[in-house]
């Protein structure tokens, strides 16, 4: 008995870590959920519901991404297949549903869409996942390439060209829900894109949740402690395909559509974009990820038909400047907040933010009058720009965009070395503090 | 069961044309600890691979505690008993310390590929996991990114990494590989504390460490175990002498 007791107390003693419940988790839990229920009351103008929906269901597809590459270091490039063909078999659940030979309601057709991608993980994935590494995205591109092809050979199921079309609003209904009112389809989305994401955040807190991360780190040594990597591989991707269907599932509730372009390459080179544009190296970053990235393509497209190049020339300067995606350059921020060292670099910081800001509407007005000089100048050379009217021809604008990317780019190039110093010895003080903690 | 823990029957490896062992028998017995030595390119870091299931043997036969593990993945040799590390260390960089270890334990405890247990509810994980960080000493580095430390607490953390399973057949891989003196002392006295009641194999070309922590010493030259002996003998055989040592006795201070 004696022994019992000493053990127990020698545990709790020596593990002060050793923390089950977590307050911290519950209250950041809590605070997402309040977000997703009040989003809509926030953003409440025209289009903005259609957007929030689109970004609920781009952050189910960013965060099940991430499970292969943030967690896993798969870079696939085919991940919308699963979410794609979840769609398809979610839009043909809804179709014989509210033909009345399939008694499902609308609520749980994005099970569907779950259920069918983890089906389909489980065929392709035993074929990607034999190998890591470049061998690995190069078979997910083959997988995307050959369904997108069998989306065009089989007619029947994918529709061809038109796809296939639903409409949700069927049968009686449930509580006063018909998903008539897009409202009712944001909640449906809010609801699942929160289960779905507490249910990813909870992988990554499971035995197979630590094990893909260790064979992202070193796959061999994985080998030698036990694991069969293929299997950790494939499993992961499993779990991936179900919440790819699940998010494939809810938008084919919201689009009431499904076309051959949701099993593209293009559509899994836009989940990898915007998944790493938010950050692969943070459970969250794709949520942001998702924001920026429907942000950008579904707003921006609206004002300028450069939207491709920003979005292009964005994933560039963060794959080479910040690649650890927004979320890292929050966290490191946030880091300074913590250990109180915000003030040292903020001046600093807040300069070169106006630099490139500077720069980046001196550029993108060139990028503006470049595109309207080549596409619109049958209507005339003037063109609205940040409200005013400008003269895509006369030399004012140009010389004025000239003049801002010269400025934006002067202050950035004096200001740098002032800021990084800033930056490093801040970070230098804090990891000064870290290790005092320490000893 | 076999009195030996790892037995080599007249192992053969290839690489292409070159054959790089060429028929090397060696029997370890149940809780001895036993030094492979031989100048470099002798075949000793390709035994260990091809103990370890790393690589596949061109013929003979690898027993280990009685029972063939030839053509046997790495992960299901792990599984029945042996761990091994490696002379180029191999952790898992991003993961700390702590997580590092608690990897480690986390098949041998029958977890295997669980996504339904909860990871900070595994109690017996945890404790394995600590207990490991106490015997590597690195407790003051529990919450340290492992690429993050040191090369010495790498190498500790390697050992660790390597014995937090449980196997009782360890395989070191020149674990004091570029420590000084003082650090590589402190790497025997934790090998030796680690391994004990533990059938210890390792490659080492300190002559201090092998010396100080080997009950036997068997010689590769060529591929070819050519002798296999306590310490004394060894440095009295002559045919060791001439082969590997050319004509010099083993120094006592070699590093």
């Amino acid at each position: 008995m004696s022994t019992i007791m000493s053990n127990t107390t020698s545990v709790t003693t020596t593990s002060m870590r050793f923390a089950p419940i977590n307050l911290g988790r519950w209250l950041v839990w809590s605070l997402f959920a309040i977000l997703l229920v009040v989003a809509p009351l926030i953003f409440n103008k025209g289009a903005s519901l259609s957007i929030l929906c689109q970004m609920g269901t781009v952050m189910i597809f960013g965060l099940s991404y991430n499970m292969l590459l943030g967690q896993g270091g798969m870079l696939s490039f085919g991940h919308a297949v699963y979410s794609g063909l979840g769609a398809y078999f979610a839009i043909h659940a809804m179709n014989l549903a509210s033909g009345g030979s399939l008694p499902i309601p609308v609520s749980l057709i994005p099970l569907v869409g779950g259920i069918f991608g983890m089906l389909f993980g489980v065929l392709f994935g035993y074929v990607t996942t034999k190998k890591s590494g470049t061998t690995f995205s190069m078979i997910t591109l083959g997988i995307v390439e050959l369904v997108f092809a069998c989306s065009l050979m089989f007619p029947d199921f994918f529709g061809g060209e038109g796809g296939i079309s639903t409409n949700r609003v069927m049968g009686e209904k449930v509580f006063g829900i018909s998903y008539g009112p897009q409202i009712q389809v944001y909640y449906l989305i809010a609801f699942w894109l929160f289960i779905s994401t507490v249910g990813m955040f909870a992988f990554t807190q499971t035995p197979l949740g630590r094990i893909i991360n260790a064979v992202r780190d070193n796959p061999e040594r994985v080998e030698f402690i036990g694991y069969n990597t293929q299997w950790v591989r494939y499993l992961t991707l499993i779990l991936s395909a179900f919440f790819a269907g699940i998010s494939g599932g809810l938008s084919a509730i919201n689009f009431e559509i499904v076309t051959a372009e949701n099993v593209s390459a293009v559509r899994s080179g836009a989940i990898l974009l915007f998944t790493f544009i938010g950050g692969v190296g943070f459970f969250f970053g794709p949520l942001i990820g998702a924001v920026v990235g429907v942000f950008l393509t579904v707003l921006l497209s609206d004002f300028t038909k450069a939207w491709q190049l920003y979005l292009g020339v964005f994933f560039i300067v963060i794959v080479m400047y910040a690649p650890g995606g927004i979320a890292s350059i929050l966290m490191m921020n946030l880091r300074l907040m913590v250990y109180k060292r915000f003030g040292m670099v903020a001046p600093r910081l807040l300069l070169m933010v106006a630099a490139t800001l500077l720069a980046c509407v001196g550029g993108v007005m060139i990028i503006e009058m470049l595109y309207h000089l080549t596409l619109e100048s049958a209507n005339g050379t003037v063109m609205r720009l940040f409200g005013t009217e400008v003269d895509a021809a006369g030399v004012t604008g140009w010389l004025i965009a000239l003049a801002l990317v010269a400025v934006g780019a002067l202050m950035f190039w004096r200001g740098r070395p002032a800021f990084r110093q800033a930056w490093d010895q801040a970070n230098l003080e804090i990891e000064e503090l870290i290790r005092k903690e320490h000893a | 069961m076999s009195a030996y823990s790892v037995e080599l029957k007249d192992v053969r490896k290839s690489f292409g044309k070159s054959e790089i062992i060429r028929g090397a028998t060696l029997q370890v017995p149940k809780g001895e600890r036993y030094a492979i030595i031989g100048p470099n390119g002798a075949g000793k870091s390709t035994l260990f691979n091809l103990i370890s299931g790393r690589f596949g043997v061109s013929a003979g036969d690898i027993l280990l505690n009685g029972r063939s593990i030839v053509g046997m993945k790495p992960f299901e040799i792990n599984r029945c008993g042996l761990s091994r590390s490696f002379q180029i260390t191999n952790i898992f960089h991003r993961l700390t310390v702590y997580e590092n270890l608690r990897c480690a334990v986390l098949w041998s405890l029958g977890y295997k590929y669980s996504f339904w247990h909860r990871l900070n509810g595994l109690r017996d994980a945890h404790e394995r996991a600590e207990a490991v960080l106490e015997q590597i000493g690195l407790r003051r580095r529990r919450n340290t990114a492992a690429g993050l430390l040191t090369y010495a607490e790498q190498r500790a953390l390697e050992i660790g990494i390597t014995i937090a399973g449980g196997a009782d057949v360890i395989l070191l891989d020149e674990p004091t590989a570029g420590m000084s003196r003082s650090e590589s002392d402190h790497a025997v006295e934790l090998i030796r504390r680690v391994t004990e009641g533990k059938t210890l194999l390792m490659v080492e070309h300190d002559m201090s460490v092998v010396f100080g922590l080997a009950d036997k010493i068997a010689v590769v030259v060529y591929g070819e175990v050519i002798a296999c002996d306590t310490p004394a003998n060894i440095r009295g055989n002559a045919r060791v002498q001439e082969a590997y040592l050319g004509g010099h006795a083993p120094a006592e201070e070699h590093a």
